[in-house]
């Protein structure tokens, strides 16, 4: 009982990570049809800042994530503004090879920075929870929570607010949003900045409880993709879905099947999904 | 592509100075650099074959490079099979598990199929780390074979592995060259220019877009089984996608759907890293903007550049000639009227 | 030459071609209209293979085609343009052509390593039909351009020279004269009446009212996928349905 419920926590702190991650990544595909493959940087970029803003810098936990955010959405916006949007009517093939661009700068340039090694994020909170017999380091529950909770502010924003509202609208229709008076470039602008940000806070989440190097980045993003492809590519709740999904068969998988090929269980369930229905599993979405 | 961009006398110049190299170059590891380009080449000139005249971003090419690499390590290594044999073998082997690669990715279209190739990329890198006993894990495969001895020619030293890369990559060039100037190559330019289009001048969208997908990673198996005889190390990281990237840059500086842009691409890239020494560890600082840079405002590259101006150029001549023996005409109309 | 009995597309809910029968006759120009959304490019795509449709026929020349890909429709003589043609911009206008008729040729990619005399009979053959075509759409002059310099009128004409480079019976022209001026206009109606003059059969989607109604011997209406008329220019003109649905009233009075 005990085991099968550690098993499930694993499963829901990746999962819940993943999906942050996978969130960003389908906002951007729904609305500028990009599949960002720089977004695992921006995801390793966010663990950078937050490592420096507690470890030079000496800020709380909490101000670390929120400085990540803001300097990750920036970084997200800017490379909207000088790379994604210039490139808006260049061939598709234009735009991926111009996020490997992104991505290969952004690696490199934390690499000359940091350089290549392993660092630590130091964990805030290092209780262990017990409840009954059941035992749950915080970070595991703050990490669970915090992105729960961002992914119903997340919600609430998108179905409550007018702004959020237009996002929705032009992840379903790019051309009649813009007829209708949706201003565009306000829309990517956020949605980028969005983006960044969720991916940002996923870092800073899970890193105190993993390591933070430069190439952090490629599993994760990875599997970020896997879990749009299965979950639709542009559905929010496919992303969320697709993330805890993904999340309990790697934790359950690296338990009854084999720790060394967790990394696979993701990868291996896409192209089985994938040869059965090369149209995904929800088709519809934005696709 | 269709029309020749390179006359007889050039490829002639330029097979030369392949052939002179090592005598004019200043040191062995010159030879040895400029052999690590070549084979870096004949990957990236199958790369092209599939995304510059076909139109499809494969992005696990790196791991069918591998595939080959590791088919000649463990064969040699582990199984005492003569290198040559190996070699053979890991061609054929990479085009095989592209084959069936190919069917379930090219069902995908544009983006998705990119997507996927990366997850194929990394679940070949993955197994070639974890599966221990076959592959000798993250220690790599040491102490390969090189190549031997064909008759009276051995391959012991830099010099004479130097030619043996530069016969493949010659033999390599030529086959391409057969290839994307045929109609065959015009299918996959078709392809490339859009599917809808191409499907309705009747060619089999599947059938061609595996053919090229096989032929891609047969080269990048035989670029693989080259590296592994030549480097003689091999470990599970040059399956990863970053070395992909590397044979983006060189198609996208030479010119991408251009039978030589990918080899000038790629001896130019490796000797700008060779020579600025700060760019070894961190050449992305610099390969990532350059990325970005070509696709914005020089997406055709440097011999895409060349021949659309030689082609500007042919099409204006053409022009003139049609103008003058219409001036021609109306004089001699207006003398005859006179 | 082209029959569609019941031809039905849904997608997931939504009905775009409804119930749609007719025929289309070898060597006439026929015309399908109607407003946006009626469903006419959806028609175009079951005909060509594009899509399968969710229920009915498609006979072709007598031959049943209504689940072949749109590579096997194109060998069997259906040939189509789109309203936009990408075109490889770094190679010249004769050079984009001659892949348009590799579905007549056989050599295969052992032909191609070899170089065989079946590959240079075939490239030739594919050369000469491209030259041809060419000239048929009166664009020689402009054969050695680069693709990317040519304007949207050559653009047009070269999109026709492509599909007759199949050697089609049947051309599919998705509106052949967007974009175009009305001079320019006037000058791919003449090409058009030039393909029937030639044995082709011609079926064209368009909003130029003006050109369907003088060029075309039957006018099929579409409006939200559903067939409502089918008749002569004339009958079309006159009849009450098409009037309300469509053309206005201003235009029976014309």
């Amino acid at each position: 009982m005990n085991i099968f419920f550690q098993q499930l926590l694993n499963g829901l702190t990746l999962g819940s990570v993943y999906a942050l991650v996978a969130l960003g990544l389908t906002l951007v595909y729904g609305i500028l049809h990009i599949p960002n493959f720089a977004h695992g940087a921006l995801y390793m970029v966010g663990a950078y800042v937050a490592f420096y803003l507690v470890g030079a810098a000496g800020a709380n936990y909490w101000v670390a994530m929120l400085g990540a955010a803001a300097f990750v959405a920036l970084l997200a916006v800017l490379s909207d503004r000088l790379v994604f949007h210039r490139l808006r009517n260049a061939p598709p093939l234009h735009d991926m090879i111009a996020a490997i661009g992104l991505l290969l700068f952004l690696e490199a340039g934390v690499q000359a920075i940091w350089g290549a090694e392993f660092h630590r994020l130091a964990p805030p909170y290092t209780q262990i929870v017990r409840v009954f017999d059941l035992v749950a380091p915080a970070q595991r529950l703050i990490i669970i929570a915090a992105a729960f909770g961002l992914m119903l502010v997340l919600h609430l924003f998108l179905t409550r607010t007018l702004t959020g509202s237009t996002i929705i609208a032009m992840a379903q229709n790019r051309e009649g949003a813009s007829l209708v008076g949706i201003d565009a470039t306000k829309v990517s602008v956020l949605t980028f900045a969005i983006s960044g940000a969720l991916a940002a806070v996923a870092a800073t989440l899970f890193a105190p409880i993993n390591l933070v190097y430069p190439s952090m980045g490629h599993l994760v993003i990875m599997k970020a993709f896997v879990i749009i492809i299965i979950g639709g590519m542009g559905s929010i709740p496919g992303a969320i879905i697709g993330g805890l999904v993904i999340g309990f068969a790697e934790s359950f998988g690296a338990f009854y099947v084999s720790t060394d090929y967790k990394d696979i269980i993701a990868f291996a369930l896409l192209v089985l999904i994938l040869s059965i229905r090369p149209q995904g599993l929800f088709p519809s979405g934005a696709r | 592509m269709p029309s020749k961009t390179f006359q007889k006398p050039l490829l002639a110049v330029l097979l030369a100075l392949g052939i002179v190299f090592p005598m004019i170059a200043a040191n062995d590891y010159y030879i040895y650099v400029m052999s690590l380009a070549y084979i870096m080449a004949i990957a990236a000139v199958g790369l092209n074959l599939i995304l510059g005249y076909t139109g499809q971003l494969n992005l696990a090419h790196a791991g069918f490079m591998a595939i080959g690499a590791y088919t000649v390590g463990i064969l040699t290594v582990d199984y005492g099979v003569p290198y040559w044999a190996a070699f053979a073998l890991a061609g054929i082997l990479s085009a095989f598990i592209g084959f069936f690669a190919g069917l379930i990715s090219l069902r995908l279209k544009g983006h998705f199929f990119s997507i996927f190739t990366l997850c194929v990329g990394f679940i070949i890198y993955l197994i070639i780390e974890k599966w221990d006993a076959l592959t000798h894990g993250t220690v790599g495969i040491i102490d390969i074979p090189a190549p031997t001895g064909l008759g009276p020619i051995r391959f012991d030293n830099t010099w004479s592995q130097y030619y043996l890369v530069l016969f493949f990559l010659v033999v390599s060039m030529w086959v391409m060259s057969r290839i994307v100037n045929s109609l065959l190559g015009r299918a996959f330019l078709a392809i490339r220019n859009g599917e809808d289009l191409a499907e309705t001048l009747g060619i089999n969208l599947m059938r061609t877009k595996v053919l090229a997908f096989v032929l891609s990673t047969f080269y990048a198996g035989l670029a693989g089984a080259l590296y592994a005889g030549f480097v003689r190390f091999i470990g599970p990281g040059m399956a990863l996608e970053s070395h992909t990237f590397d044979m983006i840059a060189f198609i996208l500086v030479g010119g991408i759907g251009t039978l030589f842009g990918p080899l000038l691409g790629a001896v130019l890239l490796t000797w700008l890293t060779q020579s600025l020494q700060f760019l070894q560890d961190y050449r992305m600082i610099v390969f990532g903007p350059l990325l970005i840079l070509l696709v914005m405002y020089f997406p055709q590259g440097l011999i895409g550049f060349y021949r659309q101006r030689q082609a500007r150029r042919a099409a204006a001549s053409a022009k003139d000639r049609r103008t003058q023996r219409a001036v021609v005409g109306t004089a001699q109309e207006a003398r005859t009227n006179a | 030459m082209l029959e569609v009995q019941g031809l039905t597309k849904r997608f997931s809910g939504l009905v775009a071609v409804r119930e749609v029968t007719t025929t289309f006759e070898a060597g006439r120009i026929n015309a399908i209209i109607g407003p946006n959304g009626a469903g006419k490019t959806t028609f175009f795509n079951l005909v060509s293979g594009y899509h399968r449709p969710t229920s009915g026929r498609i006979i072709f020349d007598g031959q049943d085609v209504t689940n072949l890909r749109p590579d096997q429709v194109a060998r069997l003589g259906v040939a189509r343009t789109f309203q936009t043609t990408n075109l490889f911009d770094q190679a010249t206008v004769l050079d984009n052509l001659i892949v348009g008729h590799r579905l007549r040729t056989t050599s295969t990619f052992w032909d191609v390593v070899m170089n065989t005399s079946r590959l240079k009979e075939d490239e030739c053959r594919c050369r000469a039909k491209a030259e041809e075509v060419l000239d048929f759409v009166g664009l020689s002059s402009i054969a050695h351009h680069l693709a990317a310099d040519i304007s949207q009128e050559e653009r047009k004409r070269i999109a026709f020279a492509l599909a007759l480079a199949t050697d089609p019976k049947i051309v599919l022209l998705d509106e052949p004269a967007g974009g175009v001026n009305p001079e320019e206009t006037l000058g791919l109606a003449e090409l058009i009446r030039k393909m029937v003059r030639n044995g082709l059969t011609v079926c064209l989607i368009e909003h130029k009212m003006d050109m369907i109604m003088s060029l075309a011997d039957k006018i099929v209406v579409l409006d939200h996928g559903e067939m409502i008329a089918e008749g002569t220019p004339a009958q079309i003109r006159a009849d009450q349905r098409v009037i309300e649905a469509y053309l206005g009233a201003d235009y029976a009075a014309a």
